[in-house]
């Protein structure tokens, strides 16, 4: 019985077991993959120790030096309360690096249960949950996120708990028609004629094998957590604190920008786009190596 | 086929009666009495009560939820709280300038789209093709508002060769309104490149690998003929799915874009009246995306049926 349930599951590694090399070499071998992970681990220091690395205080106020374009002393120019740009891009990248992870796995363990359940069990609970979650669908996810917002207010918990449940279905769509190829596989039917029960079934047989999807599933969705947490924040739903947030930081000098004091906006602005294009460099990689 | 459509269409009603369910039932929790933030908090106790009871929000939610659908089947979309005049004029003249950016921003995608998913598919493995789907992809999550700000500061901050809000000065003409438009297209452009020219990729190398594909080529057609005659033709039909399935994601750019470019379309009505807890705005506004997206798709799968000619001789199905 063993052999019929070890098959499938080499089906899945494709590309890592022909070439016979662990995935984690496989991956670090790809360029694309590492300047992303160098881009992430750049932004993760930032976080963590941002306070630390900044030039100056990115709460310090000058009020004689405001709206300053970059110079040797303020590389990034300084903003209308005349703070040091640089210093709040540096750090402003912590709240966006807590709040998108949290929420993108919060989805990913809801959605890929639910997805397991309705891929395994079917029936008449399928139909109905696949209808409501296609209503939900017609609505673009940013709409629905801040009308949770504005519904349940903008603390970092609300802003996870949001968009984790948005995630939820999302995620269970695409885990829900990879556990039903997995379930037209031979090992299916063996495990239940062994007279293993559903829970097992769906956890201990095929989870395992459609673990390569959730992870590549993890890894797209917590790009696009992070452009809706950065989303949110620019339309002022951030959470309202003076600590330096890409998002809110450009909210507030975007209506500058045609005075011409770019810099305040721009720099933040590049900051979001190269995090975000580090996530997809290594989402894609990912995607490559375990699809083969 | 007939009755395919049926069915289809049959499902887009029920799809819509859930949407609007959600929608009232998300309007009703948002917290916040609507007659207190119209009164705001020095309003005393039974003058809050006396309006509530004048909007109705004081009566059964079934009740509530009936009137407002009734009403909305009707064409009756309420009164705005923030404007205290009814929403269907305010509106409608928000989705004529929504449907001017989304269909300049169309107009310019479909085709760059398409075009950069074939050059991918043809030249798949290689360079040109990672290049172009990483691009997609990238380009497709940067955020609205960081794409539109670096094309503000590029072409109308440094160069000064367009203007930085949407809205053109009242009675422009139509040139003078496009050159308007054109910046706040830019980064709805970006964020569709990436679906549509993913999804005529795949098109594409389903096609090329086909047997029909190989027929031709072995019967001595040449390459250029093959693609065209054969590929293209098939290769676009899940292209127009997925064009239409944008819809929904192309409104969800405009809220951003449309706030920062300060255009007055729907996404920038909605986000204003979610802001202001705005209820009859809100939910007759969201509703609206909904049933232009469920209206989108339902032609998309019409169009699918039409030229797949399979679906149409009802041989699948």
């Amino acid at each position: 019985m063993t052999e019929i349930v070890a098959m499938p599951a080499g089906a899945v590694t494709s590309e890592a077991e022909k070439r016979g090399q662990p995935v984690w070499r496989l991956l670090l071998g790809r360029p694309t993959f590492d300047v992303g992970v160098a881009i992430l681990l750049f932004w993760i220091i930032c976080a963590i120790f941002g306070e630390s690395i900044a030039p100056h205080n990115p709460l310090a106020q000058q009020l004689l030096g405001t709206n300053k374009p970059p110079s040797a002393q303020h590389w990034f120019g300084t903003d209308s309360l005349g703070r040091d740009v640089l210093s709040r891009v540096i750090t402003g990248s912590r709240s966006i690096l807590i709040i998108a992870p949290l929420a993108t796995l919060l989805g990913t363990v809801l959605g890929t249960a639910l997805g397991l359940a309705l891929g395994y069990l079917r029936g008449i609970v399928d139909t109905v949950v696949s209808r409501v979650v296609e209503a939900v669908l017609a609505l673009p996810a940013i709409i629905i996120i801040f009308l949770f917002v504005v519904a349940l207010g903008v603390s970092t918990l609300n802003q996870v708990l949001i968009i984790g449940f948005i995630f939820t279905p999302l995620i269970a769509r695409t885990v829900r028609s990879a556990v039903q190829v997995e379930g037209q596989l031979d090992y299916v039917p063996a495990a239940r004629l062994l007279g293993e029960r559903s829970g097992r079934m769906m956890f201990v047989e095929i989870l395992p094998n459609v673990l390569p999807t959730v992870l590549v599933e993890f890894t797209v969705r917590l790009g696009y957590a992070i452009f809706a947490v950065a989303t949110l924040a620019f339309l002022g739903f951030g959470v309202q604190v003076s600590t330096p947030n890409w998002g809110t930081d450009i909210s507030a000098s975007y209506v500058l920008l045609g005075a011409g004091y770019w810099w305040e906006t721009l720099f933040p602005a590049l900051a979001i786009a190269s995090l975000i294009i580090g996530i997809n460099l290594v989402a894609d990689s990912i995607e490559q190596v375990l699809a083969g | 086929m007939a009755r395919y459509l049926l069915k289809r269409v049959g499902l887009a009603i029920v799809t819509l009666f859930l949407l609007s369910v959600i929608i009232f039932f998300a309007g009703e929790v948002l917290p916040g009495n609507p007659a207190r933030s119209i009164l705001g908090p020095l309003a005393a106790e039974s003058a809050v009560r006396a309006l509530d009871h004048q909007l109705g929000v004081d009566r059964p939610l079934l009740t509530q939820y009936w009137s407002w659908i009734t009403g909305m089947l009707h064409g009756n979309m309420g009164e705005s709280y923030q404007y205290q005049s009814p929403v269907e004029p305010l509106l409608r003249a928000a989705l004529a300038n929504s449907a001017k950016l989304a269909a300049l921003a169309l107009i310019v995608i479909i085709p760059l789209g398409i075009l950069g998913g074939v050059v991918a598919a043809l030249n798949v493995g290689r360079p040109v093709d990672r290049i172009i789907s990483l691009t997609g992809l990238s380009a497709a999550t940067v955020p609205e508002f960081v794409s539109g700000i670096v094309v503000i500061v590029i072409f109308s901050v440094v160069l000064k060769w367009l203007p930085a809000t949407a809205q053109a000065p009242a009675g422009s003409s139509f040139l003078t309104q496009l050159r308007y438009l054109l910046l706040p297209a830019i980064p709805l452009v970006f964020v569709l490149f990436g679906y549509i020219a993913r999804m005529a990729r795949a098109g594409t190398i389903e096609a090329l690998d086909s047997d029909y594909v190989r027929t031709a080529t072995l019967k001595g057609l040449r390459r250029q003929v093959v693609i065209w005659r054969h590929v293209l033709r098939n290769s676009l039909l899940p292209t127009i799915t997925v064009i239409a399935t944008q819809t929904g994601y192309l409104i969800g750019g405009l809220v951003v874009v449309e706030t920062l470019f300060n255009y007055q379309g729907i996404g920038n009505l909605i986000y204003h009246a979610a802001t202001a807890k705005d209820f009859p705005m809100l939910e007759a506004g969201v509703l609206t995306v909904g049933v232009i997206y469920m209206v989108a798709t339902l032609i998309a799968d019409v169009l699918t049926t039409l030229l797949n000619p399979r679906l149409r001789t009802g041989a699948i199905r």
